[in-house]
C-alpha cells in the first residue's frame, strides 16, 4: 500500500539566526527515513505523466522505485542517465512548473516531491560512492566549449565521456557560470557545484579560466585548433530600468550584488572584495534573481522589500524561494513599479518613488499587462536598491565573430541540431533561449554534444 | 599562473611589473586593460596594459599603491606568480585620422597615457604630452614620454620640478596660441579629466577621456562600471574605457567611484598594520 498522506513529507529547514544571518544552506535535505516516506507516496503510474514534465525525461518512477528498495546508488544511476547535474537540479528546478506539475498525486493534495528525492539520491551518491571516475579512452578528436555554466559543463561532460579531448574556456576566474556567481550558497552550496566540476576534471576535461572568447581568443582561432565549438555563454547582460537615479551609488544591478557575494565572498568579514553595509533595501523584480538578491541583502542585515509590478500569482520565481523569502521576513509590495530613485545629499539613495499598477489585458506572453494608475505615486525610504529586471545575451561573441547570426533579442540562432550559422559551431542554453533554467541549459548542452559527435564523426 | 618576470619601483608609490601572459600579450592594444587577482581569495582589480610584447609573451602593468589589493600586489617579487590575469578587456584607443594630438596625463594616469601617446607617435602623429604630478618624487615615465613626444611639458603641483601648476594651464595656453589639436586625450584622476574637459569644451576640440570606474567582471555582466554619457547609461568595460568627454557626467562618476572609500580605507589600514606586525 502506498503512503496516502496528502502533503509532501516536509523538509527540515534551518531556523533562527542560522536561517537569516548566515549563508548556510536553508533546506537541510531529507533523512533516509523521510526520503523513504516520501518515495512511498509515488503510485508508479503506468503512463508516468511526471516524466513528460521533465525537460530531460528522467525516469522518475524507476528512480523512486530504487529508493524504495534502498538501492540509492542504482537510483542515482537511473537519474544520471538523463541528467548530468542531479544534485543541482534537485535543488533549483522549478519543479512546480515541470515534473511535479504533472504528478497525479497533485490532483488531490500535493505532488510527490520529486526534486527533494532527486536531491537526496544525489547527495547520498556524492557522499557514499567510492566509485573513482577515470578518464575514458580518448577517441583522438577534440572540441572547445565556451562558458562553464550548466550548458557548457554538460556538453563538456558528455563529449569527454565518449572520448573527446575537451577544453572549456571561461571568462571568469572560477568555473560554474550562474551556479557559481549567481545562485547563492544558502540555496546551492558551492561545494556541490565544485564537486561536479571536479568530476569533469577527472574525466579529463581541461578548464582554461580567465579566457574571454572574443577578446583573449576568437571563435575563428578556436576553429583552427578544435574540430567543433560549443557556445554556452549564457545571458549575462543586465537590463536597465531607465529611470532617473539608476546610477546613484547604492543602486546595484542584481548581477553585481550577487557576484560580489557569491563569487567574491563579500559576505565574509575577511573578504578583500567590499559590499555596502545595506540597512534598508528595495529589490525590484519578481524572478529567482530578485529573490536571491533579496535574501542575500537580508543576510547582510538589511530590512528588505521586494517591489513587483504584478501580483503574487504572477511571480516568476520558483515557488519555494518565494515562500522562503516570506518566511524570512522579506516584505512584498505587489502591483507597484519604481519611477525614480531619489538621492540623498551624498549621492547615495534616500528613497524610491513607485507608482501603483493595475492588471490590464494579457500581453504577448499571456500574462496580464500591468498598467500604471495615474497619480498614485508613493515613496519608500531606503538606502539601497537592487534591480533584477532580467538579462539578455552578451553581444561580445556576436560582435567579434563574422557570420554568427543572432535574433532581435540578441539570442544566437541555431537549427534543430543546435548548430549556429557557422559550420562546426554549436550553441545552447541561455545564449540561445534567453534567460531560462538550469535544466533547459543542461538539456541543450547534452543535445549539442550528441550533434557535435555526429558532426565530427561524419566529417 | 602568471609569473612576474620584472619588477621596478618607479617611485615610492608606483610600481611596474612585467607579467608572463602570452594569450593576453598576443591581443593587447593600447587603451585596453586586464583584470587580475593576486591570490586565490583576492579581489579582482583592473589595470591598464602599459606595454606588451608578442615575442616574449609578456604584459607590463604600472600601478599605484592605493589600497589593500595594490598593496598586496606590491609585496610580490620576481619569480612569484599572480593567481589570475585576464584580458585584454575594453576597446583599444582610436587613433584613426588624428594628426596632431595632445596627451594629458595625471599621476599614475601617465602609465595609461604613455602607451597611447607612443602609439600616436608610431603612427606618425605630432604628439604633445602634458604630464602632471603632485611633486618631483612622484614623477614617472619622464624619459619615455620625452622620447616619443614632439613637445613635452612637465607640471608639478608644488613646482619642485618642471612648471608649477596644473595641467590645464599649459593646455589652455597652447590652444589659445593656436595649437590646433585634432584631439586631446586626458587620462588621470576624475577631477583632472573633468577640468581638462572644461578647458577644451569652449574651443570644441574633440576630447577623449579614459574612464576608470570600479569594476568586477570587466565583461559587461555586472553593470558596476556604468556611467552616464550623453544621458545614456554605458558600461565602461565594454563600451569604453575611452569616451567622448563632453557627454560624461563626471560628478556622478566621482560619487560612484567613492562608494567603498570608507570600507576600503579600513581594510587597507588593517592590511598595513598586519604587514607592520609581520616585518617586526
Ligand atoms: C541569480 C540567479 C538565480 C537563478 N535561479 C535559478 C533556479 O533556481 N532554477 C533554475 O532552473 N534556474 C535559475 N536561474 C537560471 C539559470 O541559472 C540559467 O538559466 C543557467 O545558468 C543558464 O546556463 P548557461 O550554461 O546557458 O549559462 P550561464 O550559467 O550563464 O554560464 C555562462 C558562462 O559563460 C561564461 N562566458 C560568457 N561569455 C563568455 C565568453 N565570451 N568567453 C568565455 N566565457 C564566457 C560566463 O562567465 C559564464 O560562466 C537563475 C539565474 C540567476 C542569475
Ligand atoms: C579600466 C581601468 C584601468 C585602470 N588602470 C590603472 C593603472 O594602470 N594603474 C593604476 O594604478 N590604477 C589603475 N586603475 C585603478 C585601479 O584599478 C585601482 O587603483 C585599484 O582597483 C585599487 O585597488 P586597491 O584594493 O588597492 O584599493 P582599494 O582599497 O580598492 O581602493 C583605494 C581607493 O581607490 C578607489 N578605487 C577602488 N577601485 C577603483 C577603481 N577601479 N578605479 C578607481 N578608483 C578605485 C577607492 O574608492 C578608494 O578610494 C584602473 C581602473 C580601471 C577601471
Ligand atoms: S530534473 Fe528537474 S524537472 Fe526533471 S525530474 Fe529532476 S527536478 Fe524534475
Ligand atoms: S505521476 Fe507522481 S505518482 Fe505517478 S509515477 Fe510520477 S511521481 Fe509517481
Ligand atoms: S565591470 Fe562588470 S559590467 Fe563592466
Amino acid at each position: 500500500m502506498p503512503n496516502m498522506q496528502k502533503e509532501k513529507t516536509p523538509m527540515t529547514l534551518l531556523s533562527g539566526k542560522d536561517r537569516t544571518e548566515t549563508f548556510k544552506e536553508v533546506a537541510v535535505g531529507y533523512t533516509e527515513k523521510e526520503a523513504l516516506n516520501e518515495a512511498d507516496r509515488c503510485l508508479h503510474c503506468k503512463n508516468s505523466p511526471c516524466v513528460s514534465g521533465c525537460p530531460v525525461n528522467i525516469q522518475i518512477p524507476e528512480f523512486i522505485q530504487k529508493i524504495k528498495e534502498k538501492d540509492y546508488i542504482a537510483s542515482y544511476n537511473i537519474i544520471s542517465k538523463s541528467s548530468s547535474l542531479p544534485a543541482v537540479c534537485g535543488r533549483v528546478c522549478p519543479q512546480e512548473k515541470q515534473c511535479e506539475m504533472h504528478c497525479v498525486r497533485g490532483i488531490k493534495g500535493e505532488p510527490v516531491s520529486i526534486g527533494r528525492l532527486e536531491r537526496f539520491v544525489s547527495d547520498y551518491f556524492n557522499s557514499n560512492s567510492s566509485e573513482k571516475i577515470s578518464a575514458p579512452k580518448k577517441n583522438g578528436h577534440c572540441a572547445a566549449v565556451i562558458g562553464s555554466g550548466p550548458s557548457g559543463l554538460t556538453c563538456a561532460g558528455q563529449l569527454a565521456k565518449i572520448g573527446y579531448d575537451v577544453t572549456v574556456f571561461e571568462a571568469l576566474h572560477t568555473a560554474g557560470g550562474v551556479l557559481q556567481y549567481g545562485i547563492p550558497e544558502f540555496r546551492l552550496p558551492k561545494s556541490v557545484v565544485n564537486k561536479e566540476i571536479d568530476g569533469l576534471k577527472a574525466l579529463g576535461v581541461k578548464f582554461m579560466t580567465n579566457v574571454i572568447i572574443g577578446k583573449t581568443l576568437t571563435i575563428d582561432e578556436l576553429l583552427e585548433k578544435y574540430e567543433a565549438v560549443f557556445i554556452g555563454s549564457g545571458a549575462g547582460l543586465p537590463r536597465l530600468m531607465n529611470i532617473p537615479g539608476e546610477n546613484l551609488k547604492g543602486v546595484y544591478f542584481a548581477n553585481e550584488f550577487l557576484t560580489r557575494i557569491n563569487l567574491m565572498k563579500a559576505y565574509k568579514p575577511d573578504s578583500p572584495t567590499p559590499i555596502l553595509p545595506v540597512k534598508k533595501t528595495i529589490v525590484v523584480g519578481g524572478g529567482n534573481v530578485a529573490m536571491d538578491a533579496a535574501r542575500c541583502a537580508l543576510r547582510l542585515g538589511a530590512e528588505v522589500t521586494v517591489v513587483y509590478r504584478r501580483t503574487e500569482k504572477e511571480l516568476p520565481a520558483r515557488r519555494e524561494e518565494v515562500i522562503h523569502a516570506m518566511e524570512e521576513g522579506i516584505k512584498f509590495n505587489f502591483l507597484s513599479n519604481p519611477v525614480k530613485i531619489n538621492p540623498d545629499e551624498n549621492g547615495g539613495v534616500r528613497s524610491v518613488t513607485c507608482i501603483k499598477m493595475k492588471l490590464g489585458e494579457p500581453d504577448a506572453s499571456g500574462r496580464a499587462r500591468p498598467e500604471p494608475i495615474e497619480g498614485s505615486e508613493f515613496d519608500i525610504e531606503c538606502d539601497s536598491v537592487i534591480t533584477a529586471l532580467g538579462t539578455t545575451p552578451n553581444p561580445l561573441l556576436k560582435n567579434t565573430t563574422k557570420g554568427l547570426e543572432t535574433n532581435k533579442k540578441g539570442c544566437i540562432v541555431v537549427n534543430e541540431d543546435e548548430e549556429t550559422t557557422i559550420d562546426g559551431v554549436f550553441a545552447g542554453g541561455d545564449a540561445v533561449t534567453g534567460a531560462a533554467t538550469v535544466i533547459l541549459a543542461m538539456g541543450a548542452g547534452k543535445k549539442a554534444a550528441e550533434n557535435i559527435d555526429k558532426y565530427i564523426m561524419s566529417k | 599562473m602568471y609569473e612576474i618576470l620584472r619588477k621596478e619601483e618607479l617611485n615610492p608609490t608606483v610600481t611596474l611589473m612585467e607579467i608572463n601572459a602570452p594569450l593576453v600579450a598576443h591581443k593587447a592594444q593600447p587603451g585596453q586593460f586586464i583584470i587580475l587577482r593576486v591570490d586565490e581569495n583576492g579581489e579582482r582589480i583592473p589595470l591598464t596594459i602599459a606595454d606588451s610584447n608578442i615575442e616574449t609573451g609578456t604584459v607590463t602593468i604600472i600601478f599605484q599603491i592605493v589600497g589593500a589589493t595594490t598593496f598586496e600586489l606590491n609585496k610580490l617579487n620576481v619569480g612569484d606568480s599572480l593567481h589570475d590575469f585576464s584580458g585584454p578587456l575594453g576597446n583599444a584607443t582610436e587613433t584613426d585620422g588624428v594628426k596632431k594630438v595632445c596627451v594629458v596625463g595625471g599621476g599614475v594616469g601617465c602609465a595609461i597615457a604613455y602607451p597611447v601617446a607612443k602609439k600616436f607617435h608610431n603612427l606618425g602623429a605630432d604628439v604633445t604630452s602634458i604630464v602632471g604630478f603632485r611633486n618631483k618624487d612622484l614623477i614617472i615615465l619622464q624619459k619615455e614620454f620625452e622620447a616619443i613626444s614632439d613637445k613635452f611639458i612637465l607640471m608639478t603641483d608644488d613646482g619642485s620640478d618642471g612648471e608649477k601648476g596644473v595641467v590645464t594651464a599649459p593646455l589652455k595656453q597652447m590652444i589659445e596660441d593656436g595649437a590646433n589639436f585634432d584631439e586631446v586625450i586626458a587620462i588621470g584622476p576624475l577631477v583632472m579629466m573633468k577640468f581638462v574637459t572644461l578647458t577644451t569644451k569652449p574651443y570644441k576640440i574633440k576630447t577623449v577621456v579614459s574612464m576608470n570606474p570600479i569594476m568586477v567582471d570587466g565583461t559587461g555582466m555586472c553593470g558596476g562600471c556604468r556611467l552616464t554619457v550623453n544621458g545614456e547609461t554605458k558600461f565602461a568595460c565594454i563600451d569604453g574605457p575611452d569616451f567622448d568627454a563632453f557627454g560624461i557626467d563626471f560628478d556622478e562618476a566621482m560619487k560612484r567611484g567613492a562608494v567603498y572609500k570608507d570600507i576600503e580605507r579600513h581594510k587597507y589600514e588593517e592590511t598595513c598594520n598586519l604587514f607592520k606586525k609581520e616585518v617586526k
